[in-house]
């Protein structure tokens, strides 16, 4: 287990009991929980592990701040969507959109890398932020090729039409890659870009390799987030701007990985995790309590299941301040 | 501020390049002046973030909530008052449009201070918290404008006189934006006396240069930061609640719409220089008019190519000032 | 003469690196003492610390037996305390005319004076309404200086004066400093041993984060193996 992990165990009781629970959960859910909708919050939950911990090891683990996480997520879709729509549902064409969207996310990491990571946090990632405005409009603009704002729907091969074998496909996949994720931040490079993040005044002495490796971390995040992408793709059998490229997801990534822990790789895990399902299942909750308080001014709008948004914030602001580590470090205590 | 005149003349050359293009005279007047009047309403919501980023090292992110605050803190003036507008004449409307715009500005200043007192001062000089620490805000903010002013868009009454064009010519140019162009220019003007001939405007510009000298000439550079803040998210007020009355309604998605035509506008103009902001969002409000006309498709994405091209030419932005 | 400036047992540490490690010494009032050492030594940290731009992690400083240690910069500055640091930190995209009123915390500059600012560097009044950025090295020194003394001060913190100065140049700030000694007291870190030689009352010497001796300049002076032995160099050869 310990070289599954990559050495990384997660240090604390509770949070190894939480850990497997997930892990049973999303691996049992088709039978655990019955339905569509519990399925397909599974899914989401797998999907967004993988994107959130790709996040984690730029924000957390090297310490960059980008907006262009969702860009690259949308690559992963839109190669999937263009693929398997204009040149038809077999594996052939599924590969290709796999194999371009993440030579394209590639390429555009390494271009936004080696450009951009010369200059201060602040200037790389309004960068980062007008590059990802910048793609959300192509793909609305070019909507001959992308399907403009109603997206793509397209058919899968044969073999992934069964919504279980789609559902254990993009589990595993998302597990295989969280566990290699896992491996690379507890190799010596992870711990290079540690220590780059814990003292950037001293690892600046070592000079020219600072920008190499922040970027290795921006392409690897950046594919990290593709193949999230892909499978994203692949499970809503569906691609378009406001799954994949929405400012909003972006803000839900920030939530996810602060909440959760950054810097953690399981603080993702938790995050995720509590994030998809409030997301759909706490705003049930806050519904009732919404017009339970209807009598008293301001709380109903504040109790609103539109609102939750709004205490996220403001967890996520007291975790900033007070818990850098999130949950996970709290319970790592 | 640098007499450094290139970069100021290339807004004439833009303009002047895009008249053969666009084919009729009347047609590049009315698309010149929009381009402008927008100009100046991007300079009002950009310049506070760029002199606060420039002297406190502080970028906040969540600027765009100053902006939206300011756009329905005047939303609510001008639902309240607008009968008043009803008669047609220029008093009638300066009676309502006054107060929106006071209210606008009062609103954002009153929550720039609390930002920063509460969210900013705890991070200085951690750039990356800061970054995470205005996003929060952000988030949090935007959502409490859901709570008080509701989600969907507020339609805006219309003054009675300011709206409408007057003939040049051939072309019709609407009244509202001169007026916008006007009040830009009388901003930007105080911001360059303030900050050229006043005292606490030299304070400003030497602390953007080096705060420790200004500090070690015996200054509380701090009391100064936080009324830059204020004196910022004011303005920015000033831009949402002029952009609001433009566009003739608020949603709550204003502010993050063009929160991203700020940044673009503060990096084309160099972080920190306020007459690189003014530059810039002269060239990026021309640009966008006249694509809107000439290529609607490239529009959107034509103020980030300019940003560009303008940072491969001067990597640091047209004005830049002191730190990299 | 009383202590104008004390310092027991300072320690600065900035981040992990323990640079002041226990200095003690003493400006008297109108002396002009200079603070000597190789590089690295510690001597801009002294000065920094003293000044409050950065904390002392121990120890004391004494300004007219007054502790200030804990003080925030622009109030150690208005207890009348002047900093010159090593690069100059004059405001290149202001004018010269506009660095002096801002250095001049009362208002504008008296006229008084600004005619000693003009007598001893005649530059200033010269190049009144150019930007400061595009003066020569020595004169932005000299802008530096004049800054520190537009309005009185009792004492002034300089470091390096000279570093990077044409010898004529250093000819004419020896002439500046010999007349600011009279009304002044300055606490002066240097590398060029001539015009230490020639301005310093006193010396401190530094190394390694301590102040390794103390005394008067003139003996020092005249004993070339104490100059060999603390400063790696004799007097001969650093003319």
């Amino acid at each position: 287990m310990k070289r599954l992990l990559s050495g990384d165990l997660p240090r604390s009781k509770v949070l190894a009991v939480i850990l497997v629970l997930v892990f049973l959960g999303l691996a049992a859910a088709p039978f655990i929980f019955p339905g569509t909708r519990s399925l397909n919050v599974a899914a989401k939950v797998a999907v967004f592990i993988l994107l959130v911990a790709s996040y984690d090891l730029l924000l957390g683990y090297t310490g960059i701040v980008s907006f262009a996480h969702t860009m690259f997520f949308g690559i992963g879709g839109y190669g999937v969507g263009i693929a398997m729509s204009k040149l038809g549902s077999g594996w052939g064409s599924l590969l290709l959109g796999i194999s371009i969207s993440l030579v394209v996310s590639l390429a555009i990491a390494l271009a936004i890398g080696l450009l951009s990571l010369r200059v201060r946090a602040i200037f790389f990632a309004m960068i980062t932020l007008a590059v990802a405005a910048f793609f959300q409009i192509l793909a609305s603009q070019l909507s001959d090729f992308t399907g403009g704002e109603d997206g793509l729907t397209f058919l899968l091969p044969e073999l992934l039409r069964g919504r279980l074998t789609a559902y254990y496909v993009v589990l595993a996949a998302a597990t295989v890659l969280f566990l290699a994720l896992l491996r690379v931040v507890n190799s010596p490079f992870g711990r290079v870009l540690l220590s780059i993040r814990e003292n950037e005044f001293r690892s600046e002495a070592i000079g020219y390799r600072l920008v190499t490796y922040r970027t290795v971390a921006n392409c690897l995040a950046a594919l990290g987030a593709t193949a999230a992408g892909v499978l994203y793709a692949l499970w809503l059998r569906y691609t378009g701007p406001d799954t994949t490229l929405s400012f909003n997801i972006m803000i839900d990534i920030l939530l996810m990985v602060v909440i959760g822990g950054m810097g953690t790789m399981y603080g993702p895990v938790l995050g995720a995790t509590l994030f998809v399902v409030a997301q759909n299942y706490l705003q049930d909750l806050m519904k009732l309590a919404s017009g339970a308080t209807s009598g008293i001014p301001l709380l109903p709008q504040v109790l609103h299941p539109d609102r939750w948004l709004l205490w996220l914030g403001v967890l996520f602001i007291v975790c900033v301040y007070y818990f850098p580590s999130g949950i996970v470090g709290r319970l790592r205590r | 501020m640098k007499t450094d005149w290139i970069p100021l003349a290339v807004i004439p050359l833009l303009a002047l390049a895009a008249l053969p293009l666009v084919g009729s005279v009347p047609t590049w007047v009315t698309l010149t002046v929009a381009g402008l009047a927008m100009g100046m309403m991007i300079f009002m919501m950009a310049s506070g973030l760029t002199l606060v980023f420039g002297l406190m090292d502080v970028m906040n992110f969540a600027h765009g909530i100053f902006i939206s605050v300011g756009a329905y803190g005047a939303a609510t003036v001008l639902t309240r008052m607008g009968a008043q507008m009803q008669g047609g004449t220029l008093a009638g409307d300066l009676s309502v449009m006054l107060p929106a715009v006071a209210a606008a500005i009062a609103l954002a200043a009153v929550m720039g201070w609390f930002f920063e007192r509460v969210l900013i001062r705890p991070v200085y000089g951690d750039h990356l918290k800061q970054i995470l620490i205005t996003m929060g805000g952000l988030i949090v903010f935007e959502q409490l404008i859901h709570v008080v002013w509701g989600a969907d868009m507020i339609p805006l009454p219309r003054p009675g006189a300011i709206t409408g064009s007057f003939i040049l010519g051939d072309a019709a140019i609407e009244r509202y934006r001169v007026a916008a162009v006007v009040v830009g220019l009388v901003v930007f003007a105080a911001l360059w006396i303030i900050l050229n001939r006043t005292r606490i405007g030299l304070l400003v510009r030497a602390g953007v240069e080096n705060p420790e000298m200004v500090e070690s000439l015996g200054y509380r550079i701090r009391r100064l930061f936080v009324g830059v803040f204020v004196a910022g998210s004011g303005l920015a007020g000033l831009g949402g609640a002029m952009w609001a009355m433009y566009q003739e309604q608020v949603t709550p998605a204003m502010g993050m719409q063009v929160l991203v035509v700020v940044f673009i506008v503060v990096i084309i103009g160099g972080l920190g220089s306020v007459g690189g902001c003014f530059v810039g969002a002269l060239l990026v409000g021309l640009m966008a008019n006249y694509t809107g006309f000439l290529a609607p498709k490239l529009a959107l994405g034509s103020n980030i190519l300019l940003m560009v091209l303008v940072l491969l030419w001067r990597p640091r932005g047209l004005y830049p000032v002191g730190k990299a | 003469m009383p202590d104008l400036l004390r310092l027991e047992g300072v320690n600065t540490h900035i981040g992990q690196y323990h640079i002041l490690q226990g200095v003690d010494f003493v400006v008297p009032e109108k002396q002009l003492v200079m603070l000597l050492g190789r590089n690295g030594a510690g001597k801009t940290t002294c000065l920094r610390t003293i000044m409050g731009l950065w904390r002392a992690s121990a120890g004391k400083v004494l300004y007219q037996d007054r502790e200030i240690q804990g003080l925030q910069t622009p109030d150690i500055s208005r207890l009348g305390i002047a900093y010159v640091p090593e690069n100059m930190g004059i405001f290149a995209g202001l004018t010269v005319r506009e660095n002096l009123v801002l250095a001049a915390r009362g208002g504008d500059p008296d006229d008084t004076r600004l005619e000693r600012i003009f007598r001893l560097f005649p530059a200033m009044q010269k190049f009144w309404h150019s930007h400061a950025g595009n003066l020569s090295g020595g004169q932005k020194q000299m802008l530096a200086i004049s800054r520190a003394i537009v309005e009185p001060r009792r004492l002034l913190l300089i470091d390096e004066p000279t570093k990077g100065l044409a010898p004529a140049i250093i000819g004419a700030m020896i002439e500046a400093f010999g007349e600011l000694k009279r009304d002044t007291t300055l606490l002066v870190v240097e590398q060029n041993f001539h015009f230490a030689r020639s301005l310093g009352d006193a010396v401190a010497v530094m190394d390694s984060g301590r102040i390794v001796h103390t005394g008067a300049m003139a003996a020092l002076a005249a004993d070339g193996r104490l100059q060999q032995r603390l400063l790696g160099l004799s007097l001969e050869s650093h003319q």
